[in-house]
């Protein structure tokens, strides 16, 4: 996965997404809060949404709780 | 999707008036067809890139001389087609491993970052898709195909080239700016229209349009050729 390397570590892209979702966000916001372009933002909110680190309603995301556990880990 | 299953192809979320995408080779005007790949920045669907523009474009093998010139080519252009909200995603017939080592290379013997993903398109199935494969040239290397998508996914334009023949990519952004500018103001480019030229006022359907026509200030040789500044 892009999100997550083979050592089940977090890239920095997915850091960089999960550090935004501070706040819920749609994926357009996150892409101007990152400067990651907004098909890098969908794509790793698909892989996190995946990997239960993010959850969407109505097209907004979400920390999870284990979302939640791995970020300030990674601060 | 396991990045070991390959890519694949997806049912387009488009619904076209009397278009396609689903059948034979995308067609200007209709839905580009939807897929999902493994590429260098992860895997990634053409509905990523929804409400942006993107050039979908093919080379024939990763470590390979005229595709490395092109390859230095696109990563500078790359921010101009960013200013115009495109962008790029390259396709080769190889793996996700020869097009790491592939860009690693370029950094390393070039200085240059190559800043979008490229599809590792190994069971050739966004390249039979998209009919970047053209046997008379080559079974296993796609050719230098260049497909221009719409922020509505809409294929608006296509280029071919060669094998042998390395691609122009000014004439992409020159391209991109004529495509955006006929949507922005309605109209349509003459041959080597640049950013600032006059454009083409679309041609009247009816004598009364046509009238009309040569009395709205525009500058025509006749009522059929009229062009204005934008």
């Amino acid at each position: 996965m892009a999100c997550i390397n083979a050592q089940g570590e977090l890239t920095e892209s997915a850091e960089k997404i999960l550090a935004a979702l501070d706040q819920p966000a749609a994926p357009d916001a996150l892409a101007g809060r990152t400067s990651l372009p907004l098909f890098r933002v969908r794509s790793g909110l698909r892989e996190m949404a995946e990997a239960g680190l993010v959850e969407a309603k109505e097209g907004v995301y979400a920390l999870t709780e284990r979302g939640r556990s791995v970020l300030p880990a990674r601060q | 999707m396991s990045p070991q299953t390959g890519n694949t192809v997806q049912e387009s979320p488009h619904t076209p008036s009397g278009a396609s995408s689903s059948s034979g080779l995308p067609r200007l005007g209709s839905p580009a067809p939807s897929f999902e790949a493994v590429t260098t920045f992860g895997n990634i669907r053409l509905e990523d890139f929804k409400g942006g523009w993107v050039v979908l474009f093919s080379h024939p093998a990763d470590f390979t001389p005229v595709c490395t010139t092109e390859f230095l080519a696109f990563a500078a252009l790359a921010p101009e087609l960013r200013k115009r909200n495109v962008e790029l995603l390259g396709l080769s017939i190889d793996s996700p491993s020869s097009h790491i080592a592939w860009v690693r290379n370029i950094k390393e013997k070039f200085g240059v970052d190559i800043p979008f993903p490229i599809i590792a398109d190994s069971n050739k199935e966004v390249a039979t898709l998209y009919g970047m494969l053209m046997p008379g040239e080559s079974k296993t290397e796609t050719s230098r195909c260049v497909f221009v998508i719409d922020p509505a996914g809409i294929v608006r334009a296509m280029i071919y080239y060669p094998l042998t023949t390395g691609r122009n990519t000014d004439e992409i952004v020159r391209l991109i700016d004529a495509l955006q500018t006929t949507d922005k103001h309605g109209v349509a480019t003459p041959a080597n229209w640049k950013p600032g030229d006059k454009v083409i006022v679309p041609t009247p359907s009816t004598m009364e349009e046509a009238e009309a026509r040569m009395k709205a200030g525009y500058e025509c040789t006749d009522w059929y050729f009229c062009k204005k500044a934008v």
